[in-house]
């Protein structure tokens, strides 16, 4: 790093604080320190690379579903085809992109945000990423056999032997197990980092709300991962070893698989979305140059999203033999979870308000995030209150309320973060434009596939279905559907290839090209091996506004120009 | 652009114009109906949280877009707002709680059987449940049975009459479910005839219906193996005396084919 810069071209740059770099290197190269490594950088990006891969196949799954929807009587598809490929997409996109993606983005700066070394264990980091690549291996072999077909959520009996006799469930089943193990262990790891290893002064009140949201993220899994590792062990043994856990023609239950399922399945919605809701809070405050609006509420309806996240399981099942007061529990407490997210949006809206906002290509994939989202909620309304889901549940209504949520928040907030981050894990920048581009395409791709699915599932169009005749009428909504899924995914190849191209032409990013707020700008991009040299001492939730305000007080306004080169105290 | 008026109308009107687009299918059973006047009650506080909210992030990001030497105002927080507003989510959700409560009784208990209906026996057709009984006692009780793929609707009586795909029933008369199934998950669902329910083997579940003459499509709304799709169901409603002929018709028919079945049976016995 120079200190001889041209004092006239840098007049009007503020002083950004950098430190000196005792050793630069970027360690070893070559495709053995990818496998054999142990660096949390490296295993970001093995996860996020290959979510990336699994989010690509289940995009493609997705598209040849809408090309099959798109006119009435096709015959593009065989029901066994396409089941298996709503079974495909749901579970990649469900246990191989979205939770794995914030378990990469995790890993690569949770310990920067922290000022940390490294996660708490980095060998059991390892050990998670190939768990994960594994499993989304054994599921993506049974292409090769026979894939699973009985859905994401595998309901019983369809799952059982009798009516799936195929191995394909069994890959499913030890999909689940890899890369719950993986989900679990790498959640421990997290959390034995975040509650440990945080800089000097970085009590809970200055954590970064992403880290907030990862830390909540981490002991949700624990719970629910543990939980559905044991229900799909039931029916392993079911399907193999002869039990009747789900036979209710052996004493067993076909409803006991809804309910364990559940209770796994919807806290893992907001293992999807609290991370997402994370990056927002991170990447507004930055754009719109303003501190978040109430942290401690954002931080506290994280906290009681997860709790009472854990108690609504139910309202996916309001169509099930049920008495009127379990109902009536379930869709209150689905009201309740309301609020506390409410609030959230409620302060993200706080955050912009008098800000300057910047109209930056992570901000812009946040906002439209964010109101995604808030539309989804405002349909999950719809579908708390039971008599009026009986009428809704497993129509495409529901098929459009929950990619508004999980696509809204969690792909949203995947895009924001990659554009976010981007430049810190690969020292360059993304392009803008390609950037803006692909936002504007996805998010108008995203509203003309599923804004119509409401109305589809009102007119009584059922989920799952390969086929519906011409009568039904579903023909036009089908095709407009289908037609947004084409824009969607071409903003999505946008992206792609503004990733492929930008890792080796894109500009330069330097150690802070946003002025961002958190400690993993406090580093060269990409960041040597060991992160910091020297871990600055934490006063608030805004660490690099704190320092850069002292570089600005220590240089004086003499020297506002010149170019930074400050060693910060610790 | 036509759809803030699409969206207007029916709140204005009070007109269930827009049933199957904007609101759930309408027109064939009270119970169909009652849900549907829930959900617009509904879509009207959705529509201004949405306006509201919605409007407010809309104007922030263009509002306070960056430029002309503005200074972004550094406000932390604010508590007596986030209170505000988390009571102010808190009153539309109990108004939300307390008009499904309101609306509740009308959509789950079976009303009574118009007295055009079909003339049924007090009681004699119905059986103790959880359901509550409708008032009078009158109701045709069909079980309801899914199998992949077709349905199998049995009727009350000693004949033991039962036909598949099409359930017909008199018109005007309270008609309850006993919804179960043979194989594998699967959901009944006729939209203009209600909410659907799910048929889970192992479990009986229930729902009703009082419909106005007509026939009614709906199918299985649970994924229940590679044919889902086609696992189809319609609602013959009939005149009662109408149905009466259909019902005497089956009986014969299925007598019938009973006895041609008997008949035919030693010749595949002896080969």
């Amino acid at each position: 790093m120079s200190i001889t810069a041209d004092t006239r071209t840098n007049v009007r740059t503020r002083p950004r604080p950098e430190i000196i770099q005792h050793e630069v290197g970027s360690g070893p190269q070559g495709w053995t320190s990818w496998v054999t490594t142990t660096d949390h950088k490296k295993i970001g990006i093995m996860y996020l690379w290959t979510v990336a891969v699994f989010f690509v196949l289940g995009g493609v799954e997705a598209m040849l579903m809408r090309l099959q929807l798109g006119v009435p009587d096709n015959t593009l598809l065989s029901p066994e085809k396409y089941n298996e490929l709503l079974t495909l997409h749901g579970t990649t996109m469900i246990f191989l992109v979205v939770v794995p993606v914030w378990a990469g983005f995790t890993n690569y700066v949770l310990p920067l945000m922290i000022g940390a070394r490294d996660v708490a264990f980095p060998r059991l980091n390892a050990w998670s990423f190939w768990m994960y690549l594994f499993g989304g291996l054994t599921l993506y072999a049974s292409l090769l056999f026979t894939p699973p077909e009985a859905g994401w959520f595998s309901y019983v009996p369809l799952s059982s032997r009798d009516y799936s006799a195929s191995n394909g469930q069994e890959a499913w089943i030890y999909m689940v197990h890899l890369t719950g193990l993986s989900s679990i262990v790498g959640s421990i790891n997290f959390i034995a980092t975040i509650h440990n290893m945080r800089a000097k002064g970085m009590g809970w009140g200055r954590l970064p709300l992403f880290v907030w949201g990862m830390l909540i993220y981490s002991y949700l899994i624990v719970i629910a991962l543990s939980s559905l590792a044991a229900t799909v062990t039931m029916l392993l043994l079911d399907r193999n070893f002869g039990t009747n856990f789900f036979d209710p023609t052996q004493g067993g239950s076909a409803l006991l698989w809804q309910h364990l399922f559940w209770f796994f399945g919807h806290p893992e919605v907001y293992i999807l979305v609290l991370p997402a809701f994370g990056v927002f809070s991170e990447v507004l405050p930055v754009f719109a140059r303003k501190p978040i609006f109430g942290y401690k509420a954002i931080a506290a309806s994280t906290a009681g999203i997860a709790f009472l996240g854990l108690l609504v399981w139910a309202h996916h099942m309001f169509a099930v033999p049920t008495s009127t007061v379990v109902l009536a529990f379930f869709m209150l407490s689905s009201f309740v979870i309301a609020v506390p997210t409410g609030i959230k949006i409620i302060n993200w809206i706080g955050t912009l308000w008098h800000g300057t906002v910047e109209y930056r290509t992570a901000l812009l994939f946040c906002v439209a995030g964010i109101f995604t989202f808030f539309m989804g909620g405002i349909t999950g309304i719809f579908l708390a209150v039971f008599p009026v889901d009986w009428q809704l549940t497993d129509t495409y209504f529901v098929v459009a309320h929950f990619h508004y949520t999980a696509f809204g928040a969690a792909a949203f907030g995947m895009f924001g973060a990659l554009y976010y981050w981007f430049p810190k894990m690969s020292g360059r920048m993304l392009s803008e434009s390609l950037g803006k581009a692909s936002f504007v395409l996805v998010f108008v791709g995203f509203h003309v596939t599923f804004l119509i699915q409401h109305a589809a599932g009102l007119s009584g169009m059922p989920r799952r279905i390969y086929e519906y005749e011409s009568s039904t009428g579903w023909g036009l909504m089908n095709l407009i559907s289908s037609i947004g899924s084409l824009i969607l995914a071409i903003g999505v190849l946008v992206s792609v290839i503004n990733l492929l191209v930008s890792i080796k032409k894109g500009a330069k990013a330097g150690g802070d090209p946003w002025k961002a707020n958190t400690l993993e700008w406090y580093t060269t991009s990409p960041p040597p091996e060991h992160n910091f040299d020297v871990i600055p001492r934490v006063r608030s939730v805004e660490p690099m506004k704190d320092l850069r305000r002292q570089v600005e007080q220590e240089s004086g306004e003499q020297q506002r120009h010149k170019p930074s080169r400050a060693v910060v105290e610790a | 652009m036509t759809l803030p008026a699409a969206l207007l109308t029916p709140l204005l009107t009070g007109t269930p114009a827009f049933a199957g687009l904007l609101s759930p299918e309408t027109g064939g059973s009270p119970n169909a109906d009652k849900i549907s006047t829930l959900w617009w009650l509904i879509f009207s506080m959705a529509l201004v949280v949405f306006f509201v909210v919605g409007g407010a992030l809309i104007y922030a990001v263009t509002k306070f877009r960056a430029g002309n030497g503005r200074v972004a105002r550094q406000i932390h927080g604010n508590t007596r707002f986030e209170i505000g507003c988390t009571i102010g989510a808190a009153c539309i959700l109990v108004f939300i709680t307390v008009v499904t409560f309101i609306t509740l009784p009308g959509i789950k208990n079976p009303e009574r059987t118009s007295n055009d209906g079909l003339s049924l026996a007090s009681g004699t057709l119905f059986a103790s449940t959880d359901q509550p009984q409708p008032p009078g006692g009158k109701a045709l009780r069909v079980k309801v049975n899914g199998q992949q793929y077709v349905w199998r609707f049995q009727y009350p009586g000693a004949q033991k009459v039962y036909s598949y795909v099409q359930m017909v029933v008199p018109a005007n008369t309270t008609v309850v479910l006993d919804i179960t199934s043979d194989d594998v998950n699967h959901s009944w669902w006729i939209p203009k005839l209600g909410g659907k329910m799910d048929a889970i083997p192992g479990y009986t579940n229930h729902s009703w219906f009082k419909a106005r003459e007509g026939v009614y499509n709906g199918q299985c709304a649970e994924l229940c193996g590679r044919n889902h799709a086609n696992m189809l169901a319609q609602v013959r409603v009939l005149p009662p005396d109408q149905f009466e002929q259909w019902y005497a018709n089956q009986a014969k028919r299925l007598q019938q084919a009973k006895a041609g079945q008997a008949a035919a049976r030693p010749r595949y016995e002896d080969q």
